[in-house]
């Protein structure tokens, strides 16, 4: 009998998108589709039975709503119990280490962890020494590859939908990426994911907010915002921190706005059928305007939704599949 | 799967006798649903899917009613994923879709081979997370035996028992081009 060959998921973390090549990363996309199905069910119980009895772990040093909730809800939705920790409920303010709070959690059976931690390189660190799926949500200025693979899935569904190609790939499809790239682990993730996709990506930003030698990364680096968004089918806003305001990196937020934000006016710049998106949470009318993040063009609650089924096809491939340790 | 020259292959089923067999499935499935304005049919992905379009097309034939046909695929709901199975557990073969409510209806489940009775547990426990139909049936071409839980089908095809040697494989035109059922057994030579 002819069988497809399966695609076998042989990692046991997920720690970021430089480590995956191209094969694995759809893996994960091409996995993401039936949960969104769960996710969408007209009838019955919105829940699958994958990750029914194991124990997933929240474990957040870094404030987030969007992100936790997400990996909390995608969690429920795969039927496991979940656990959320904070930095401050956590025995961290009182000085135990990673290693020992990780330690004591595992003590109790915990499957999988996913950490978001201030300090690059935090997940990395555990997921040598613990036998838990650890999952990274966003580690210093390094990764944070859900948000990425959420991201690629959500273009390229846009993608396969304008095409009416279901197998449609983002192959050849111009991405930029507008603002604080230097901070941003979103943006680095994302730039290591559409490159091995084989899009095409601009980053464009005040200068000081653009790595140096960023086109080492295979991207094209720009200051114009006109020209970052002349051919580009996406466009993808960054988040400006504003307490980065001050540091010296850009001289004002007003600035900032004049040159850099997605508005109806720089739109114009951009071919009529590009799509925009964003990480969130958007600082409305700075890097982002209201109507535009409102607007028909903005894939912004797309991209929220497709995250909650992105997150449970990892969890599903790193618990579920034979790993090679 | 073993190399070529290691395998025996007979068919037991040819192109005529399928759709035969099919037409005796279908007018079995009429007669034991008397209401059968409530029945559905689901197809078990991905080759119980064009047998349950092709069954129901034949029930409409028989009687003019044509039942709505679904399709299901069971890997959300398998029980051999956590062992580490060599399973692809992408989309890529295909999603679980239907349009229609199962409250209250008659669902005939569809699949192409029956053994352990795994998939079929796993079909019924999603069937079970959508809604709550009214009973389930189950249709299979062939039964090749192996069972590992309590699972028979309500209209069988053919029945074979197999040993462990031996596995069935059936080739549906919709997908693999032509209409088969081989029985392919491991030849004993090799481990001579």
């Amino acid at each position: 009998m002819e069988q497809p060959s399966p695609t076998l998921w042989t990692k046991k973390d997920l720690i970021g998108i430089r480590e995956l090549n191209r094969s694995e990363i759809e893996c994960i996309l091409d996995t993401a589709p039936q949960f969104l199905a769960v996710s969408q069910r007209a009838s019955g119980i919105k829940k699958v039975p994958l990750l029914q009895g194991r124990l997933v772990v929240n474990w957040f040093h870094e404030p987030s709503t969007r992100t936790r909730t997400s990996f909390e809800l995608a969690a429920k939705r795969l039927s496991a119990d979940t656990l959320s920790m904070t930095a401050s409920s956590s025995s961290h303010v009182k000085g135990e280490t990673l290693h020992d709070t990780l330690a004591n959690i595992e003590a109790m059976r915990s499957d999988i962890i996913v950490l978001r931690h201030s300090c690059a390189g935090a997940p990395h660190m555990l997921a040598a020494d613990h036998s838990s799926h650890i999952i990274n949500a966003g580690d210093g200025r390094h990764e944070h590859p859900t948000q990425a693979l959420l991201d690629a899935f959500t273009m390229r569904e846009a993608r396969r939908k304008i095409s009416g190609n279901p197998v449609a790939t983002l192959d050849g499809a111009k991405v930029a990426l507008i603002g604080d790239v230097e901070h941003s682990r979103v943006a680095r993730s994302n730039i290591f994911a559409l490159t091995r996709l084989g899009a095409h990506v601009t980053v464009c930003g005040p200068v000081a907010l653009l790595p140096s030698q960023v086109e080492k990364l295979g991207v094209h680096s720009t200051t114009r915002l006109e020209e970052a968004l002349s051919d580009a089918d996406f466009i993808y806003a960054l988040r400006i921190q504003k307490e980065r305001q001050g540091s010296g990196l850009f001289p004002s937020i007003r600035e900032y706005v004049k040159l850099f934000r997605i508005d109806r006016d720089s739109l114009r710049f951009a071919p009529d059928h590009a799509l925009v998106l964003h990480p969130g949470p958007i600082n409305r009318d700075l890097e982002l305007s209201t109507e535009v993040a409102d607007g028909s063009r903005s894939l912004v609650l797309r991209q929220v939704t497709n995250g909650v089924a992105i997150r449970m096809a990892v969890m599903h491939l790193l618990a579920n599949s034979r790993t090679r340790q | 799967m073993s190399r070529e020259t290691d395998v025996e292959t007979t068919i037991l089923m040819d192109a005529d006798a399928m759709a035969a067999t099919l037409n005796s499935m279908a007018l079995a499935v009429v007669n034991g649903n008397p209401d059968l304005g409530s029945l559905a049919l689901l197809g078990i992905l991905r080759r119980g899917e064009p047998l349950a379009i092709r069954i129901a097309g034949l029930i409409e034939k028989a009687t003019g009613i044509a039942p709505p046909v679904g399709a299901l695929s069971t890997t959300l709901y398998r029980d051999d994923l956590h062992a580490g199975s060599a399973v692809d557990v992408t989309s890529r073969s295909g999603e679980t879709y239907f349009d229609f409510s199962l409250e209250g209806r008659t669902v005939l489940l569809v699949d192409d081979v029956l053994s352990a009775g795994r998939t079929i547990r796993a079909a019924m426990g999603e069937i079970m997370d959508y809604g709550r139909p009214r009973r389930i049936q189950l249709a299979c071409l062939v039964d090749r035996g192996g069972r590992e839980l309590p699972i028979q089908a309500d209209y069988l095809g053919y029945s074979v028992e197999t040993t462990e040697e031996e596995w069935v494989s059936v080739r549906l035109r919709e997908v693999d081009g032509e209409d088969l059922v081989l029985v392919h057994k491991r030849s004993s030579e090799r481990n001579l």
